[in-house]
């Protein structure tokens, strides 16, 4: 769907998972703030110190070689190159999306990105000098990041980002109604960002470090996808605790498990604090051996990052020449 | 009552002010001169090198950001620590050389002078190696020597700390950070070294120390895109050519066959960039 399509990935060792929907698999209906409790409520919970476990017993997996190679190329197209900060200019969008369209200069190989990720005053720029290209534009919006305003300003939000061209929309949840269990005000409001979306796809920022458990995380997780998110995103990258990987181990099993019972796929953006192409490959490898090899796509599995670009661009270009190159010699932005 | 257990000494490797043991997990024996076990030391790995650099790259900002002379009362020191434990280093030289306890003691004496002798070049190697310059014009020109960045050592592999002393001071006293490959038969004062280093409030990651097998690292480190200097004074002659070939791929400064026992200012010039800078006269 976006980018260049990267080469088959082998990272499995057993056998291969697939999701595989129930039969009579479909997306329920949710009618009443009382259904969707008692729906949340019957999602068993999260074995905290096994999740933990898992992904630290994953995490120690090694790629090497021509995997390795692969699993580079597809992080990078999985990226979601982000600025999100008060500075930003212009300029630096338009600099930014030319490292996205070609994030190695000297390696024309190189793939793309998967989108640019800026605030949605400055979408139509972006837009324009992505124009051409496979890259798509996501914007932030619902008060991005702490998401405290009005339903009115955030549909207004949404409306203003998608107006100026926006492919994809990255919204925050209300956490503080959602910590105090008013989870129907929590899926009206996806529920009303989705529509005015419209054709854009819609990306649901759930904040793992402001929901404190993973049983949070996962009801969070299928309050969204009830209502109607094409993906769901670990954080902001505003707060203290961004992704982790167990919190996004817990994210695709919801994902998976969303995806069994109603045959509905949905994808998963780990955002903050991923900085190391050592940290992207074992969330790579998380994502085939919990969602699957199928989540293993840009259109299923996101990285919201910019700094992790450089280094996935030093380590391809160590994995070419074989010596360890020079910081400075990709774009600094 | 039963006889005192041994609490035996773990040598690791120094990178980035904290001590690791090898990514690897792997470790090799060192012997002293007549072959008798002395310790298990860190077998570095080429990720160990490279985690080297990174935290030398951070470090060498730091540390050339201190004023002249804060890094020479840091260098100076490091020679305090080294006094204080020099029972130590001579035991330790003594026993990877073979030489009888006095020239051990007179083999450390000399290393902490050296120590003390570079740190008070800090502040004073600008106005040697720096000029002002006479131009054609109602301007200031002048000179002066900017530290080369990261520098790779390969220290002597039979002087276990003299000429350890002087390929490491050097750089660090033109404000270089430095990755230091000990002698891979007599590693141990350069680990000692290393371990001095981080109670001298040197920047954390301005001197690194590895350990481990001279054919395997030496290579990554010349390769190594990030490494701006490279000292092969402990390079045998047919390893040091390959090694400059490696280095000249990624334009590193390569400093070769420098007499250990060289007491000129030869070594400090060795990593140093000219940096001229313009200055209108008057306003």
């Amino acid at each position: 769907m976006v980018g260049v399509s990267p080469a088959p990935l082998r990272l499995v060792v057993g056998d291969e998972r697939a999701v595989r929907p129930r039969p009579g698999a479909r997306v329920p209906v949710v009618e009443s703030e009382a259904q969707l409790r008692s729906l949340l409520r019957g999602l068993s919970g999260v074995d905290a110190v096994g999740a933990d476990a898992r992904a630290a017993k994953l995490a120690t997996r090694s790629l090497k070689r021509e995997t390795k190679r692969a699993a580079i190329d597809l992080a990078l197209s999985m990226v979601d190159l982000t600025t999100l900060e008060g500075a930003d200019t212009p300029g630096r969008v338009s600099s930014l999306c030319a490292k996205a369209r070609r994030p190695d200069p000297e390696e024309p190989d190189t793939p793309a990105v998967a989108a640019v990720c800026v605030y949605p005053d400055l979408v139509a720029t972006a837009k324009a000098h992505l124009v051409g290209s496979d890259v798509r534009v996501a914007s932030v919006a619902t008060a991005f990041p702490s998401g405290r305003a009005s339903r009115a300003v955030k549909l207004l939000d949404v409306a203003d980002a998608v107006a100026a061209g926006a492919d994809e929309v990255d919204m925050v949840i209300d956490r503080g109604a959602f910590l105090a269990g008013r989870l129907g005000e929590v899926f009206d409001e996806v529920v009303a960002v989705r529509e005015a979306c419209g054709p854009a796809h819609l990306k649901v920022i759930l904040e793992v470090g402001e929901l404190v458990t993973y049983d949070n995380v996962r009801r969070a997780s299928w309050l969204a996808m009830l209502a109607g998110a094409d993906f769901i995103k670990t954080s902001t990258g505003k707060v203290a605790t961004n992704a982790t990987l167990p919190t996004t181990l817990v994210m695709l099993e919801a994902v998976r498990d969303f995806a069994e019972s109603t045959g509905r796929l949905v994808g998963v953006k780990a955002a903050g604090g991923i900085r190391t192409t050592k940290e992207a490959l074992r969330y790579l490898v998380v994502v085939n051996e919990t969602a699957g090899s199928a989540w293993l796509d840009p259109a299923l599995f996101r990285f919201g990052a910019s700094s992790l670009v450089n280094d996935l661009l030093l380590q391809r270009r160590k994995q070419r020449s074989g010596a360890y190159a020079r910081p400075d010699r990709v774009s600094v932005d | 009552m039963s006889e005192r257990l041994d609490v035996r000494k773990t040598y690791k490797l120094l990178v980035g002010g904290a001590f690791p043991r090898s990514e690897s997990g792997r470790s090799y024996e060192i012997v002293d001169a007549k072959g008798r076990f002395l310790a298990n030391v860190a077998q570095a790995s080429r990720k160990d090198v490279r985690d080297a650099v990174v935290a030398a790259r951070s470090a060498q900002r730091a540390w050339w950001s201190l004023a002249p002379s804060n890094r020479g009362q840091v260098l100076y020191r490091l020679a305090e620590m080294a006094e204080a434990r020099a029972g130590e280093l001579a035991e330790q030289v003594g026993r990877a050389e073979g030489l009888r306890a006095g020239e051990a003691r007179a083999s450390v004496g000399r290393s902490i002078d050296r120590l003390v002798w570079y740190a008070g070049w800090c502040d004073k190697v600008a106005q040697v190696l720096g000029s002002q310059n006479p131009v054609a014009g109602p301007y200031f020109n002048f000179s002066v020597p900017v530290p080369s960045g990261v520098v790779g050592v390969l220290a002597d592999q039979a002087s276990s700390l003299e000429a350890l002393v002087d390929a490491v001071a050097a750089p660090l006293a033109t404000g270089n950070a430095v990755v230091a490959l000990a002698s891979e038969t007599r590693p141990i004062p350069a680990v000692l070294l290393g371990e001095m280093s981080a109670t001298s409030d040197l920047v954390p990651g301005a001197l690194n120390v590895l350990t481990g097998r001279t054919g395997e690292l030496a290579p990554v480190l010349a390769s190594h895109e990030d490494v701006d200097g490279l000292d092969l004074g402990g390079a045998e002659d047919d390893l040091a050519g390959e090694l400059a070939a490696l280095a000249a791929e990624t334009v590193t400064r390569v400093l070769r066959g420098a007499d250990p026992r060289d007491r000129s200012l030869k070594r400090l010039r060795a990593f140093v960039e000219t940096s001229t800078v313009w200055h209108t006269i008057g306003q």
